[in-house]
């Protein structure tokens, strides 16, 4: 007969309602870990999607993720004259929230490289990739757009032509994919009257220098459009994605372009590693010292159930005493119960965890080798909590049951 | 005194004194008493409250050290003072059985695991554990609640169940505490024949301490206790 077993049966409510609050914190410990994969997955999902061989950017930065980085766009044709470059595309990200129907939209704008790229590496779940140079967009899910929307930015109309589903950012926004063009244009839109007022300061700076008094035809120039005037440099880039060659050598390129001194080299793991320290790292070690926290929390919840469960029994345990019970029955019916306890609220924290993970506004992901860890939380928190309440039933005297 | 196998003596005490507490708040419960019960033997311990008789019985079923004194049962010595010269939980689950005022029941389990898990501790297998309770519930007469929890019985049949459980191991020593105090005189004095029964029947020794001077013609033998001292014995009230 099973002591611990019987005992239960008669405080089934208590027991269970017990093994739910444990089952919560539990999965909060679970969550914890899941929402630190999410974010580490998230952090380098673009980067892992994309599959570049390397990435240029700025000298001396990290990239664009980790800071701005901005290099000219026609870095790419340079770097396509290396020897082993197979493919170069240059690479536009940015935030940005605008109010769409009265509702604020945010969102990561990334730069694909019409026509050369049109996001046919994108996990689309539904429609399709971008079709033509402008005015075409795919989105993420969780911006909450859907397929042939059409939203304003800037001074253009854009349809949603294909969704993804968990592309976010490391700041946990959704992405979305334009033509490198039109996210330029997203991002540097400026308004009719800060144009004309741009081009007058043109004008009047021109004016008041020796080379726009000589030559008034030239303030003519200044006073048009900045992209017909040879003395700007076009928008710029925030970095170039390169893939090397079949059978060409990557340290080799990645070496040839490092030692140009004009930009950074970082490879795909480099990159990997880069957003993991850098963005995940600290919200990592926070999340684990949460979880050591509610990990202690449980012990001493489940500590103080099982001393006061052992507390109520004091006299069936004096009982037990006097008719010469030995000390392992005793301790036995304490970890038994603390055990069933864990078990059933590991079981709790696994089943609830599987429908409200899914529903949290960032990835929660859990690994089977979380649950592993989660167990053995489980087992030591188990037992160190029936320690309590057995030392508690060892100090019973079998004449207790008289009082 | 002899201490060999051959003994017919079921428990012997020797100048038990038991003192409580010390200096001012000193209270001498037990002072010198020394008596035996032979196997079979029924025996009554009368007393008014706080003569010392709970002391006494706690005493030999070695849940309550004696100050002084020696403790044999069964031929064995089994305290020195306070000083076990055995493994005293070994020694009541093999030899001793308990029944108290109250049934002391253990409330989590029906009255057929009651008496089980007095023979499971002592390492009777689970079904035959089982079975030897459900034999003892039926000699009892409450078989028929043997599914029942503690709560649900009556205080007379929870103290049949509990008799059953001093009974499981067969004893060589019941201890009965006031068994019969919460029962009404009827039902007492079925408890106490049932003693009578048992030990007849299986050559334990009972030692009752009772305050009902009608069942007392059931006992082989009677003391009257006072101030922890032990009178004389009145013997054969019974045939
Ligand atoms: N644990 C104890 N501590 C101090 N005094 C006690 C204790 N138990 C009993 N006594 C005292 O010892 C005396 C005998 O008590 P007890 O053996 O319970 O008597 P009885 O069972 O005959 O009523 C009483 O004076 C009682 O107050
Ligand atoms: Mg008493």
């Amino acid at each position: 007969m099973n002591l611990a077993a019987q005992d239960i049966r008669q405080n089934i409510g208590r027991f269970v309602l017990t093994a739910l609050g444990i089952g919560l914190l539990l999965m909060l410990v679970l969550g914890m870990g899941g929402i630190y994969h999410g974010l580490s997955f998230e952090a380098t999902q673009l980067v892992d999607q994309i599959g570049a061989d390397f990435w240029a950017v700025q000298k001396d930065t990290r990239g664009p993720f980790a800071e701005i980085s901005r290099l000219p766009a026609n870095l790419k044709f340079r770097l396509l004259a290396v020897p082993g470059v197979q493919s170069a595309h240059s690479f536009v990200s940015h935030t940005v929230q605008r109010e769409v129907q009265g509702k604020p939209l945010r969102m990561f704008v990334q730069g694909l490289d019409w026509p050369d790229d049109r996001g046919g590496w994108l996990r689309l779940v539904a429609g399709r990739p971008l079709a033509q140079g402008h005015y075409e967009m795919i989105a993420d899910k969780i911006i909450g757009l859907d397929l042939g929307d059409k939203i304003l930015l800037g001074k253009d109309i854009y349809t949603v032509v294909g969704l993804t589903g968990g592309m976010v950012s490391s700041s946990g926004d959704g992405m979305a994919f334009f033509s490198a063009r039109d996210a330029m244009d997203v991002q540097f839109d400026v308004s009719g009257e800060t144009a004309r007022l741009e081009r007058a300061a043109r004008r009047a700076r021109t004016a008041s220098q020796d080379v726009g008094r000589l030559q008034p035809e030239l303030l003519e120039r200044v006073g048009g459009p900045s992209s017909t005037l040879p003395a700007l440099a076009a928008p710029l880039v925030s970095a170039i994605l390169v893939n090397v060659a079949p059978g060409a050598d990557l340290n080799t390129v990645v070496a040839t372009v490092s030692a140009w001194p004009d930009v950074t080299v970082h490879t795909h793991e480099s990159q990997r590693q880069l957003l993991l320290h850098g963005n995940v790292d600290r919200a990592r070690r926070q999340l684990g010292l949460f979880r050591v926290i509610l990990v202690v929390v449980s012990t001493i919840i489940m500590a103080l159930i099982i001393y006061t469960l052992t507390l109520d029994k004091t006299h069936d345990i004096a009982m037990l005493k006097l008719m010469g019970a030995r000390h392992r029955v005793i301790a036995g019916l304490i970890l038994q119960q603390a055990l069933l306890l864990g078990a059933l609220g590991y079981g709790i924290a696994c089943y609830i965890g599987q429908w409200l993970f899914p529903l949290f506004p960032r990835r929660v992901m859990i690994a089977t080798t979380d649950l592993w860890v989660l167990a053995g939380i489980v087992l030591a928190i188990s037992v160190l909590a029936s320690l309590l309440g057995i030392a508690q039933a060892m100090r019973v005297e079998p004449n207790k049951v008289l009082s | 005194m002899n201490h060999s196998t051959g003994d017919i003596r079921a428990v012997e005490v020797c100048n038990l004194t038991k003192i409580y507490g010390s200096g001012n708040t000193e209270v001498v419960a037990m002072k010198d008493v020394s008596f035996d019960v032979a196997k079979g033997e029924v025996m009554a311990l009368l007393g008014p409250s706080g003569a010392g008789k709970s002391t006494l019985l706690t005493a030999i079923g070695l849940i309550n050290p004696p100050t002084s004194g020696r403790i044999f049962i069964g031929g064995q010595p089994v305290m020195d003072s306070d000083r076990a010269l055995v493994n005293l939980a070994a020694f009541r689950r093999k030899h001793l059985g308990f029944v108290f005022q109250k049934a002391n029941l253990i409330a989590f389990l029906s009255a057929v695991q009651n008496v089980q898990i007095a023979l499971e501790i002592n390492d009777v297998a689970p079904r035959a554990a089982r079975k030897r309770a459900m034999e003892l519930l039926d000699y009892l007469g409450v078989a028929d609640r043997a599914k029942n929890l503690p709560d649900a019985l009556s205080g007379g049949q929870q103290q049949r169940v509990a008799v059953a459980r001093a009974l499981a191991n067969q004893p060589s020593l019941i201890l009965a505490d006031e068994p019969t105090a919460a029962l009404d005189s009827g039902r007492g004095r079925q408890v106490m024949e049932l003693f009578r029964k048992v030990a007849r029947e299986r050559g334990s020794a009972v030692i009752v301490v009772t305050h009902d001077h009608r069942s007392l013609d059931v006992f082989d033998r009677t003391y009257e206790m006072e101030d922890g001292r032990l009178g004389a014995a009145s013997i054969g009230h019974s045939a």
